[in-house]
């Protein structure tokens, strides 16, 4: 079961390090907030697929952090930064 | 090879194939508005079946009861989070594609 | 064979960091910033330190997202340092990388350290986690000290902010789906605290974690307007933040009445100590943390 557990998170991984070009690319800031999305859940699913290993079932409280704390990114997005029209930088 | 492993892999790799649909969406699609639908719903599908796939095969109950948790927070974060990032870009005037921005006649 | 997961971190890793510094415009430095400390998160894991992946994780993202884009409205272009500058920090840095590597290509195969040493005692410490054994009693005199530095940087973060903290964050509209998430996310992180407090002396866990969530979770409240800035005025305030130390400072000292050495904890009550302690620390962490983020409107930039 471990090969399945590895390759799952190398191939995971692998999707979010591919979606942070998206994210680096934009054009918009909404664009580049995905990374909050991204991370919410692939990463996420990462730290539980390494969780699963035994005595690393730390991991799983790892995981539960990082869902929670990526929609305070998302949280701190919309209150303060002004995304000014189709304005390219931001 | 238990039936119980048998069906935990399946489960991981149908979770992993939503996974991949969700990153390609986020590359492919058009304006952000679709990459958040794409990014937020596959993937939370992924994490659904890759969830289910752990728990299958979880040591303990107690176990995957967390597993559980963490699945529910991240549809409830990540599901109004890609709300608040689409209104955001919505209030901005970020045009879907091939539509003319909002607030402007079509 | 290095496990591939662990080549493409230690790949990623520096890539990202090259790009957060290389690129031209700031919304990205600063997404990615927040993607290579969820990395980070990831490496450490690795890297067996789960509990420096919980506090990785909890800053790295809440904190560290939400002060870098409060920062973002008042940030500048950054102007590019002249090339010999550029040059210079690169030779320093370079330095510094190639005598680190040096030193980990050095250590010892195999050598274990202090770890079975603290294995063997941790029970006498009264706690089961070795981590917590080691911060809260065997060198708890490091851990008392670092929350003195902590007290005393955030004194210095209220002077900067003294005066523009009055104002609130300065914030868009709060609408009804913000508040929705706030209220669902603000008890669960309060809770996810206090389960790490009390995990902290059987798993991962303990203060600075319980600490940077509950801070994640003001950061919140400050950001819909929910909690008024934090100001030394208010009294709970005072109350929290000196929690931690005043009670450390207490438990170091009382032993020296009784005959005994500074810090050293009776026999059996280790345990009870070290969680009322963990306690006390951690919501003074988290009103430290909570005080680093901007309070109120950013002080006018000077000119020149």
């Amino acid at each position: 079961m471990n090969e399945l557990h590895a390759g799952l998170a190398v191939f995971l991984l692998l999707n979010v390090l591919v979606g942070l070009v998206r994210v680096a690319r934009g054009p918009t800031f909404a664009d580049r907030m995905l990374v909050a999305q991204l991370f919410g859940t692939t990463g996420v699913t990462v730290l539980l697929v390494l969780g699963a290993d035994p005595g690393r079932s730390a991991l799983r409280d790892v995981a539960l952090v990082f869902a929670m704390l990526a929609a305070i990114a998302v949280v701190a997005f919309v209150q303060l930064v002004p995304m000014g029209g189709q304005d390219r930088d931001r | 090879m238990t039936p119980r492993t048998v069906i935990s892999a399946a489960l991981l790799i149908l979770g992993g194939a939503f996974f991949l649909a969700g990153t390609l969406g986020l590359l492919r699609f058009p304006d952000v508005y679709s990459r958040l639908h794409a990014l937020t719903k596959a993937d939370n599908l992924g994490l659904g079946f890759v969830a289910v796939g752990l728990s299958i095969e979880a040591a303990s109950f107690a176990l995957s009861v967390k597993v559980f948790i963490v699945w529910a927070s991240v549809v409830l974060a990540s599901g109004i989070s890609s709300q608040l990032i689409a209104g955001a870009a919505f209030r901005a005037g970020v045009a879907p594609a091939g539509k003319a921005p909002p607030g402007e006649a079509p | 064979m290095i496990p591939p997961i662990d080549l493409l971190l230690a790949t990623a890793l520096p890539l990202i960091a090259w790009r957060v510094l290389a690129t031209d415009e700031l919304p990205t430095s600063v997404v990615l910033f927040i993607a290579f400390g969820l990395l980070s998160a990831l490496a450490w894991a690795r890297l067996d330190a789960p509990d420096v992946a919980l506090v990785e994780a909890a800053v790295g993202t809440g904190l560290t997202g939400a002060l870098l884009m409060s920062s973002l409205r008042s940030m500048e272009r950054p102007r590019p340092p002249s090339p010999w500058r550029a040059r210079a920090i690169a030779l320093v840095a370079a330095a510094i990388a190639v005598a680190l590597a040096s030193v980990v290509a050095l250590l010892p195969r195999g050598a274990l350290g202090l770890g079975p040493a603290v294995l063997a005692r941790s029970e006498e410490s009264g706690v089961a986690q070795p981590v917590t054994a080691v911060l809260m009693n065997f060198r708890g005199h490091d851990t008392h000290l670092e929350m003195l530095v902590l007290l005393a940087a955030s004194i210095g973060v209220l002077s900067i902010q003294h005066g523009t903290a009055s104002h609130g964050v300065d914030t868009a509209p709060t609408s009804s789906v913000v508040m929705m998430l706030v209220e669902l996310i603000v008890p669960a992180l309060v809770v996810l605290a206090g389960y790490l407090v009390w995990r902290g002396s059987r798993a991962p866990g303990g203060a600075f974690q319980a600490g940077a969530i509950l801070a994640g979770g003001a950061v919140l409240l400050l950001l819909t307007r929910r909690m008024a800035p934090l100001s030394l005025e208010r009294q709970m305030v005072r109350m929290f933040l000196f929690a931690g130390p005043v009670l450390f400072f207490l438990v170091a000292a009382v032993p020296l009445g009784f005959g005994g050495d500074m810090l050293e904890y009776p026999r059996g009550w280790g345990g009870s100590l070290i969680l009322g302690l963990e306690s006390a620390l951690t919501l003074s962490i988290a009103t430290i943390l909570t005080m680093f983020f901007p309070q109120g409107a950013p002080a006018p930039r000077r000119r020149g």
